[in-house]
């Protein structure tokens, strides 16, 4: 074998490296403008992030005020009718998109960084420390969410919204530490994990620099499950009148329809639109979802001209 | 038979966290809010019913948090579960009999059939990718798997019930009805749990086909499949026992871990429909403050949900010969 000559490595390395990362945010947003369910499902969020920030320019009445006339068919005036204590039922709902959006957002940050600290560090960890961490994750994974939150929130009775994000977070947060678990177990024998370590990078770092962006595109699925997630929880619990009745949100609305028997009493809008945003939203979140998954997992992408390829 | 074993402790454990959840709950909570519940108890009911609600609540009680945690822990594992406030002078337990049937029946045979047909629709668009069936099915239900269950259940009940009047608006059964197995009130029966069971069908079966379609299209780009292909098989018996059979597992854990928001959608659809089963009645236990028959409801549901997670196991075990190994 010939010799062995020690080159200096070459300057420009952490700018590549740099230029490496900055590629895989790239890659990530092309890949998101490229596939239509990623398409509709940001721009309905979009939406939604305008009519949390800016309610007032689409709806000019003010949600609680009870002034107009009881129980209204829709009009020109008041598009989706009035309540049965006369307040504006498209009004109601363009503001209550504040809440819902805002519970979803911080409930799936919170248990996004919930479920990346503990399924990444259980993978990274091994032994007794993955199979303490394992089994905690599935006994919160397999123990039913919501009649939980039922319980707590049956014992904090008008406990506000901390208690109902702490509560959303606490028992969101498994399903993402298990896929981001086993994702980064597939990791662990690769073998820029392995130089890292050679090179003597602290674990934390190895963690945080070269775990965590190969799996973007996933963490970001989840948080969108977990917002998902939120969403659909938060509106149950106000729904069934656990949350704070005077809160202005479309869980609330439901409850108040259903307590007002809307659906009899012919103001059938009262109740379904507000199921309808919450649709949309929880829609939204999951194509955004759906579409991730597809970023991340190239097989799963659609096939064009599958026909004439099938056979090759 | 170590597989075996660990799915038992894991059983253990669940169960034990979920009867601390219980016990630690009410003491963690500012102002302990079953002092209420256990002042409209004084003087209805006999010491000793009194005493285990005491202990089960840390209520008026001198011993130390580890003698009651361990007096709560006895007194469930032996059936004490104290008296429903909601249903005085009936014990939790009989209250809790009288709605198990219910919720046994309608979720989970409408579980069983999502999942089986779901799979089922998964495995084949996930076969024929691109064909017709593959672009309209899973997308339509990734969007319906969004809907929060009551939405659907409102909607069914809106459109089926209150303007076209085929179905009743809700509870089990009429209330002219006399129980019993007649043909008639079996009819009832059905009649009351069409739409509850479409609810549940309609917003759990999309996850089953994602999950199932997007397995099988990893499964398909197996070595062995493409061997069963060489080998010139029927494409039936690929799809099936060659793809379908090894995708499907994933789709078996995925289906034991997402019991349990099926369980917690089926909670809101029973409320919809007034339907008197556990969800029901755990609902009407919270507005009463019947904190005893809450708990009770909410260990129920759990163990429930870990019986049908044990059997999926075994189901498991049969199906996959890896499990059986020892290693």
């Amino acid at each position: 074998m010939g010799t062995v000559t020690l080159r200096p490595p070459p300057a420009r390395v952490p700018e590549a490296i740099a230029r490496l990362r900055a590629g895989t945010v790239g890659n990530l947003a092309r890949a998101l403008a490229g596939n239509r369910k990623a398409l509709v499902g940001s721009a309905m969020l979009a939406f939604f992030a305008f009519c949390a920030l800016f309610p007032g320019v689409l709806a000019a009445d003010d949600p609680n005020a009870e002034i107009y006339a009881r129980g209204a068919a829709p009009s020109a005036a008041h598009l989706l009718g009035t309540t049965s204590y006369g307040q504006d039922v498209f009004s109601q709902l363009i503001w209550g998109t504040r809440q819902s959006l805002v519970i979803a957002v911080v409930v799936g940050g919170l248990a996004t960084v919930l479920s990346v600290a503990i399924g990444v560090t259980a993978a990274y960890l091994g032994g007794i420390a993955d199979d303490v961490l394992s089994l905690f994750t599935d006994v919160f994974l397999v123990i039913p969410a919501f009649p939980l939150i039922v319980v707590i929130a049956a014992y904090s009775k008008n406990g506000g919204d901390t208690i109902l994000i702490a509560v959303l977070v606490a028992t969101g947060w498994s399903y993402g530490a298990r896929q981001l678990r086993s994702q980064a177990l597939s990791l662990r024998s690769r073998d820029f994990l392995v130089a890292a370590k050679l090179r003597g990078e602290r674990r934390w770092r190895i963690i945080v620099f070269e775990i965590l962006p190969t799996m973007t595109s996933l963490i970001v699925a989840n948080f969108l499950g977990a917002a998902l997630y939120a969403v659909l929880a938060a509106a149950g619990l106000q729904f069934i009148g656990l949350g704070n009745p005077s809160s202005m949100s479309w869980g609330t609305m439901l409850y108040w329809a259903e307590n007002n028997e809307a659906l009899q009493a012919g103001m059938p809008l009262w109740a379904v639109m507000p199921g309808v945003a919450i649709a949309m939203l929880g829609g939204a979140f999951s194509l955004l979802n759906f579409a991730f998954d597809e970023i991340g997992n190239p097989a799963l992408r659609p096939v064009r001209r599958a026909r004439g390829r099938r056979h090759p | 038979m170590r597989y075996v074993l660990r799915r038992l402790g894991f059983f253990v454990v669940t169960l034990w966290s979920c009867l601390t959840i219980n016990f630690v709950l009410p003491r963690l909570m500012p102002g302990n809010p079953a002092i209420a519940m256990m002042a409209r108890f004084r003087g209805r009911v006999n010491g000793q019913v009194l005493h285990a609600l005491e202990i089960a609540f840390g209520v008026n009680t001198r011993q130390s948090e580890i003698a009651q945690y361990f007096g709560y822990l006895g007194n469930t594992l032996t059936g004490h579960l104290g008296v429903s406030l909601t249903f005085f002078p009936n014990t939790v337990l009989q209250v809790v009999r009288s709605a198990i049937l219910w919720t046994v029946v309608l979720v989970g045979v409408t579980t069983i059939i999502g999942f089986v047909l779901g799979t089922l629709i998964g495995m084949i668009s996930g076969w024929r990718r691109g064909s017709k069936l593959d672009s309209i099915l899973p997308p339509v239900f990734v969007v319906t798997s969004a809907f929060p269950y009551f939405f659907v259940a409102l909607l069914l009940l809106l459109a089926f019930s209150i303007t076209l009047g085929w179905t009743p608006l809700g509870f089990g059964y009429a209330n002219t009805d006399t129980i019993g197995w007649t043909w008639h009130f079996v009819g009832d029966v059905l009649d009351h749990a069409i739409l509850p069971a479409c609810t549940i069908l309609v917003t759990s079966i999309g996850g089953w086909i994602l999950t199932m379609r997007n397995n099988m299209i990893t499964t398909l780009a197996e070595d062995y499949v493409r061997m069963a292909r060489a080998k010139g098989l029927s494409p039936a018996r690929i799809m099936i026992d060659y793809a379908g059979r090894n995708a499907i597992l994933p789709n078996l854990t995925g289906f034991a871990m997402s019991l349990g928001f099926v369980v917690s959608g089926a909670i809101l659809v029973e409320y919809v429909f007034s339907y008197p089963g556990l969800g029901y009645m755990l609902l009407e236990a919270v507005q009463n403050e019947d904190f005893a028959l809450m708990q009770t409801l909410f260990l129920l549901i759990t163990i429930a949900v870990l019986v049908a997670i044990l059997v999926v196991d075994f189901v498991t075990l049969v199906l996959d010969p890896r499990t059986r190994s020892e290693k």
